[in-house]
């Protein structure tokens, strides 16, 4: 701290961490919401193993969620290709 | 009947064992009944923050697997009569302690008329931070205000929604925040998430907010759980919170900036 230093806005780092950690926070837990089972996150990194066996994917390419509708429940497994699908 | 509290949080490094060993006294010079149980098995350290190193002969595991009875291993404490410690092993065995041992040294506890346990959790969600929570009836959790140490309190908020026996038996821990290390002045300034910050993020109440101090430091070296340092700002804080979670209503204090002078504000400092 310096002389008028006062006067310089400072950057108010406090709010981007809050902004940051209600988006991270609420994604988390939507992922270990009741209707998301314990077995999901096993279930990716499983599935991202054998397609890795294949095709060079990012750990984020794989997505796996259950979408609740009404009664009937969806799995929804989405694999992202990446532009250039070079083979493992 | 017994009163199981853990102390948690998830990441290392915020306070838990000092908060454990803050609380223990707190509860133990209100005249309760306290035991106190480290669960960090290898890296044991509240017998240090309670002063009481050179005295540990029996620990945890040795109870466990029968070595000792609680009697031999419990250690007393030199300033309150009716506050004990149970060390960590130091055992590298990750596998030392079980669901059901942890179990039976908690029924002895609860046998010898023990009023609270507090439970010093290790950081990590593994194992032994697992156990530590597993029976509690409270969980006290530890959270600086900063972006990792909130993102996994939430994350111990879920564990112990789920992976308790309060949990997996439809009831329901309850849960407070324990805020550690906050500085007025940052919060101030916008560099430092606020109490109503952090706790509008997990959605959950403070039950005590510990201001930065250089005090928590000077205790541990000298091995003297820093609720005694009466003088200390977060001794008072401590003992606000102590007595908040026996049900008393209290004003948050140390929780608003001092006022600068106009020639500080010019000149720094």
């Amino acid at each position: 701290m310096g002389l008028f230093d006062f006067l310089l806005a400072k950057k108010q780092t406090a709010t981007i961490a809050k902004d940051r950690l209600r988006i991270i926070v609420a994604h988390e837990r939507a992922g270990r919401g009741s209707n998301s089972p314990d077995y999901l996150p096993m279930l990716q990194r499983e599935l991202l193993e054998v397609i890795r066996k294949y095709i060079n994917v990012d750990a984020e390419a794989v997505k796996v969620d259950l979408i609740g509708d009404g009664e009937s429940k969806v799995l929804d497994i989405s694999v992202a290709l990446p532009e250039n699908p070079a083979q493992a | 009947m017994a009163e199981i509290i853990v102390v948690t949080s998830g990441k290392g490094g915020v306070g838990k064992t000092t908060t454990s060993a803050s609380l223990a006294c707190g509860l133990a010079r209100r005249g309760h009944k306290v035991a106190v149980i480290d669960f960090d098995v290898g890296l044991r350290n509240l017998d240090l923050i309670m002063g009481c190193e050179r005295r540990v002969v029996y620990d945890f595991v040795n109870v466990v697997n029968g070595e000792a009875n609680l009697k031999q291993a419990l250690i007393k404490d030199k300033r309150f009569e009716n506050l004990y410690v149970l060390a960590a092993s130091q055992t590298r065995d990750k596998d030392a302690l079980t669901k059901e041992g942890v179990q039976k040294v908690l029924d002895d506890m609860v046998a010898e008329g023990f009023d609270y346990i507090v439970c010093d959790s290790p950081a990590g969600i593994e194992k032994g931070a697992y156990l530590a929570m597993y029976f509690a009836d409270q969980a006290l959790v530890v959270v600086n205000p900063e972006v990792s140490s909130v993102r996994d309190s939430d994350r111990i908020l879920g564990l112990l929604a789920s992976k308790t026996r309060r949990a997996e038996n439809g009831e329901r821990i309850k849960e407070h925040l324990l805020l550690t290390r906050y500085s007025p002045n940052r919060v101030e300034t916008g560099e430092m998430l606020s109490v109503g910050d952090v706790e509008e993020i997990l959605g959950l109440k403070t039950i005590g907010v510990i201001p930065e101090s250089p005090d928590v430091l000077n205790a541990s070296n000298k091995g003297e759980p820093v609720i005694l340092e009466t003088e200390s700002n977060a001794a008072q804080a401590y003992d606000d919170a102590v007595a908040r979670l026996l049900g008393d209503t209290r004003p948050m204090r140390f929780i608003t900036a001092e006022k600068k002078g106009f020639f500080s504000k010019i000149f720094g400092g």
